[in-house]
């Protein structure tokens, strides 16, 4: 067994890992590895080969396998150390890792651990959907990974379940392919991905959107030949005598992401229930001292140039934190009911901070209030908040006026 | 290819692979007709996984006897065979004073057909045994274990292969005629020959033994749906736990049950059917299910679910009668004097498999004589797994065979060599449940997200099938529609 | 004459109100830039789109390239393009940014290869 001792050891080598890896390096820091599972760097962006990623982090618009050879030619550039086919089995709360790989297994004491481990889809089973068991039913990831990595095809006549932005990349993919996608449905009332996907993959291809919608029975012993669709009330409850028979041969379920922490947990984290992740400081920090999370393993966001910037923001904390520089975060942030989330969780009050959060519901014209207290200590007024697209809102270290909790408030604007 | 036998078994389930390597350890000629592309394909694996006690069955019956027996040589069976199981014990919780008086009754039972250390413990006690379960009293059950029953049928099977019995995959058997001493059938379009015939047939054993000439059993199929719940639970779950039965249910209730792999089930429901291959989910039953498994483990909570099956018990009780039938494990002279009639083998199935394959054997015993086999080797091993062993081993085992290095799935820790040994299975199965079933990938909370698509690319590799080749589970559940780009 | 458009320039997918008349744009209000009125008068007068996808390659690492426009092309003509796209082979190593089509039926677009793959 090989064992040996690092400053800092990232796992995940996708945009997150990348983009840690490449800052850190920028502060001084040279003592870096990251692990990656798959035989290359760039995470999922690898199938991800539609356009339209980086317009925030670089002001021009590429498909994910450029976004990522950006931050790939970075981490070479920078001669950062890196291992690929080799996967994490277990991080210990005193940051010892273990991963595999066919060299043999690795031991590794690391100052500080920085997760980035990314998400995975949210899988059939988890929707408890009635009826037959038959082959034909994928997750929008793996029929995109069969199609634009394996040159695998899926299905010729195709229904979608959900509006998230893969499902919905997914149906325009899928069409330019041949196949006929019948329909997207999505549960609650409004989309879940963005309102640009409704338009160029969907509206572009006459692909109808039903909302409030959902499949209620699958139908076919051996391969997938129809699903039933319902219409479902304010409660998300299917109504009686709205079914409707849709034959299809292919169901592509596009029904969330969840941050994928089986090596969080291992390592002592204490995970938020609302996001999945970890909880945070606004060094992301998380609850284990010297572990650190940032990108789509923190919370799931809408578009990968945040995990970029995230995960460039946690190297300047995580440097920080080597160089002994600690802040006490005791200011927790809470939320009322229109927002599910906020990242970080915990703040100290003493540095200019960014909450990220995500609306719960579609609203216009609204102002998102951080208070202190009484005191209104930053703002953000959108005239279109969308659960869709994550939202952040700056709060400068001199608005601070106590050490008490923050509150993210909504209001008409 | 030789199609002439001394015995064909109908059916590769855990009874017919039982009574195929029973069978082998004689000098006989042994086939084994199979309607699925794999073993275990129908009620053998989708159960509860629990090797029964023997206190739910009246005394005297078959049902009693072989599963007390079933249940007292299963240690050396799973050491031979290389079978995952724990001796957890088990518990079925009671609430009221009623249940009190059936649970009891229960051990009464039990301690006639045999049943060991059987007792009626307190509150304090089921805290102590699991600390999460709601209940009064329970009735504890130290000799209930937990078993995972795809590697009980697959190494009863496997084992069979190595001593010898061929298995026909895909070959459901249409037709059988008895020319007064030799049976010829026909099977997936194919003739076999043989002295000898064994039902197995399980769901479908009461056409077989029309086709064989014994007339007049219904099989009335009765749907149990399970939730399968993440591992994360699995500590919160150390025992099978049970409610006190209804004596009128088709089933034993909805209870919780560890798996060996450290998840947890939830169910059955029992829900009789018309058509004995309908295996779908329903909304209500799911509903039910919920409902009564939260009576006695109030953590059930909807983000563990990763899946639910349904499996289908071969009953020979009805719907308005209720309750169990005894094994019927016959030899009709009169009607078909060379076959062995297995009907309504439903739990204790599993528990009883191999003294039911003692008891086939000694049917055929009592007509002619079984010539020992001297070859015969009842070991079988399975491929080592990885995420078991210490980080020593670990690493010794990627030293030894870097394939263990890779890892395929990530959620169950299964690396590359055991997906390759699951392709390689010495069945010649190739199906992606078969695989599933041998090494658990794909059966952890991504449900295959991760690694399906590796999984599929390996198999295609390894059996060269196309693309449009890969099967799911059963013929026709193909996969793939083909490639995106023809080279 | 009024139409409501959502802008899919950038992730931001602004809900645009157009006035036009004969296909010409007359005034545009709810953009965030002016990237969005250039859209909208666009949309009025030849919509397009990129489209990216896939091609074949032979000997390579991976079975396919992935594969862009560099600029849209007029929505109707897309799938013409596609079928274009379906008969191409390649053979590795395929840089990333290797012009696969140049100036793609014409359309004044080119298509690119937005990966590397390697010699099997």
């Amino acid at each position: 067994m090989n064992t040996m001792q690092r400053q800092v050891v990232i796992i995940g080598g996708g945009p997150a890992g990348l983009a840690a890896a490449a800052a850190l390096h920028d502060s001084g820091i040279r003592d870096i590895l990251i692990l990656e599972r798959e035989p290359r760097l760039g995470g999922i962006l690898n199938q991800c080969i539609h356009d339209g990623f980086g317009l925030t982090r670089f002001g021009e618009t590429m498909s994910g396998p450029e976004y990522a050879q950006r931050f790939i030619n970075l981490v070479l550039d920078k001669g950062i150390e890196y291992i690929t086919n080799c996967t994490v089995i277990n991080v210990t709360p005193e940051r010892m890792i273990t991963a595999a790989s066919a060299d043999g297994l690795l031991r590794i004491s690391a100052d500080a651990v920085i997760l980035t481990m990314g998400c995975r889809e949210r899988p059939r089973g988890a929707l408890s959907t009635p009826g037959d068991r038959p082959a034909g039913v994928f997750t929008a990831g793996v029929a995109q990974s069969y199609i634009n990595l394996k040159n695998t095809a899926v299905g010729k006549r195709v229904v979608i379940l959900g509006s998230g932005d893969i499902g919905m990349i997914m149906a325009r993919r899928l069409t330019l392919e041949g196949a006929k996608v019948e329909a997207v449905f999505e549960l609650q009332p409004y989309p879940s991905g963005l309102p640009r996907n409704i338009e160029q993959c969907l509206n572009d291809y006459g692909i109808p959107l039903f909302l409030s919608h959902t499949v209620t029975r699958i139908t076919g012993r051996e391969r997938l030949e129809s699903v039933t669709v319902s219409q479902v009330d304010e409660k998300l409850r299917p109504i009686p005598g709205t079914e409707k028979v849709w034959p299809c041969d292919t169901l592509i379920l596009s029904v969330g992401l969840i941050p994928e922490n089986e090596l969080s947990l291992q390592a002592g984290v204490q995970l938020d229930p609302r996001t999945k992740g970890a909880v945070v400081d606004e060094q992301y920090q998380t609850s284990t001292p010297g572990v650190f999370a940032a990108g789509n393993v923190l919370h799931v966001h809408d578009l990968v140039d945040f995990v970029s910037l995230e995960a460039e923001k946690l190297a300047k904390a995580v440097c920080r934190y080597l160089s002994g520089e600690t802040e006490d975060c005791g200011i927790t942030v809470e939320t009322d009911g229109s927002v599910g989330y906020t990242v970080p969780q915990k703040i100290s009050g003493k540095q200019d901070v960014t909450l990220s959060f995500r609306p719960r519901r579609p609203m216009r014209n609204v102002v998102f209030s951080v208070l202190q207290g009484e005191h209104c200590i930053a703002k953000k007024t959108v005239r279109k908040a969308l659960p869709a697209e994550m939202l952040h809102v700056q709060i400068p270290a001199s608005a601070f006026v106590s050490g008490e909790s923050v509150k993210v408030v909504c209001e008409d604007a | 290819m030789n199609t002439q036998f001394d015995v064909l078994i109908i059916g590769a389930g855990v009874v017919g692979s039982a009574a195929a390597r029973e069978l082998a350890r004689y000098q006989l000629k042994i086939g084994v007709l199979e309607k699925t592309p794999d073993v275990c394909c129908g009620t053998s694996a989708r159960n509860s996984g629990v090797l029964h006690a023997g206190f739910n069955n009246k005394p005297g019956t078959l049902m009693a006897r072989f599963c007390v027996e079933g249940n007292a040589g299963f240690d050396k069976l799973a050491e031979e065979l290389d079978i995952p199981y724990r001796r957890t014990g088990k518990l079925v919780v009671g609430f009221t004073e009623e249940d009190r008086v059936r649970l009891e009754a229960m051990k009464e039972l039990g301690d006639r057909n045999g049943t060991p250390g059987l007792e009626i413990v307190d509150k304090a006690f089921i805290k102590e045994k699991a600390p999460h379960v709601d209940g009064e009293f329970a009735l504890w059950s130290p000799s209930t274990a937990v078993l995972n029953p795809f590697q009980y049928t697959i190494g009863l099977a496997e084992n069979a292969a190595k001593n010898g019995v061929q298995f026909f995959f895909n070959h459901e058997v249409t037709e059988i005629v008895d020319d007064g001493s030799l049976y010829t059938v026909t099977a997936g379009g194919e003739v076999f020959t043989s002295r000898w015939i064994v039902n197995c047939a399980g769901l479908g054993s009461a056409r077989i033994a029309e086709l064989l000439g014994i007339p007049g059993y219904t099989i009335y199929p009765c749907k149990g749906e399970y939730f399968l719940l993440d591992k994360r639970v699995g500590d919160m779950l150390p025992l099978p736990v049970y409610p006190v039965p209804n004596p009128k249910a088709g089933g034993l209730g909805i209870h919780l049950t560890p798996s060996v792999d450290g998840n947890v089930l939830v169910g059955p429901s029992s829900e009789y059917l018309d058509d004995p291959d309908d295996y779908a989910a329903t909304q209500t039953t799911m509903d039910m299910l919920i409902e009564d498994g939260s009576r006695i483990f109030p953590h059930l909570k909807r983000e563990y679910f990763i899946r639910n099956f349904a499996g289908i018990r071969p009953k020979l009780a009805s719907k308005e009668e209720g309750g169990f039938h005894d094994f019927v494990i016959e030899r009709r002279d009169d009607l078909a004097p060379r076959a062995v009639n297995l009907v309504g083998i439903e739990s204790p199935g599993l528990t009883s498999a191999v003294p039911i394959s003692r008891e086939i054997v000694r049917l055929i015993r009592e007509k002619e004589e079984l010539i020992p086999n001297p070859d015969f080797d009842p070991i079988r091993r399975r491929t080592p797994s990885f995420w078991d062993k210490s980080p020593e081993e670990q690493a010794k085992l990627i030293e030894e065979n870097p394939d263990y290095g890779e890892i395929v799935c990530r959620c169950e820790t299964i690396t590359k060599a055991e997906v390759l040994a699951a392709i390689r299975n010495p069945l010649g199965v190739h199906t992606v449940t078969g695989v599933k079933y041998r090494c658990r990938t794909m059966m952890g909370r991504c449900q295959g997200g991760y690694c399906q698509t590796r999984v599929t690319e390996m198999i295609m590799q390894e059996t060269g099938c196309s693309r449009e080749e890969v099967c799911y589970s059963r013929d026709g559940a193909y996969l793939f529609t083909g490639e995106v780009r023809k080279g | 004459m009024h139409k409501t458009y959502t802008c899919i320039v950038c992730p931001n997918g602004c809900e645009i109100d157009v006035e036009y008349e004969n296909g010409q744009l007359l005034a545009c209000s709810g953009n965030l830039c002016k990237r969005g009125a250039e859209y909208v008068a666009q949309e009025l007068r030849d919509p397009r789109r990129t489209i990216a996808s896939c091609v074949l390659v032979e000997g390579g690492e991976l079975p396919l390239v992935s594969v862009r426009l560099t600029k849209p092309v007029p929505r109707d003509r897309i799938f013409d393009v596609m079928a274009l796209i379906h008969a191409l082979k390649l053979q590795a190593p395929v840089a990333a940014g290797t012009v696969v089509v140049t100036d793609i039926l014409g359309l004044g677009s080119d298509l690119v290869a937005t990966r590397t793959v390697r010699e099997a």
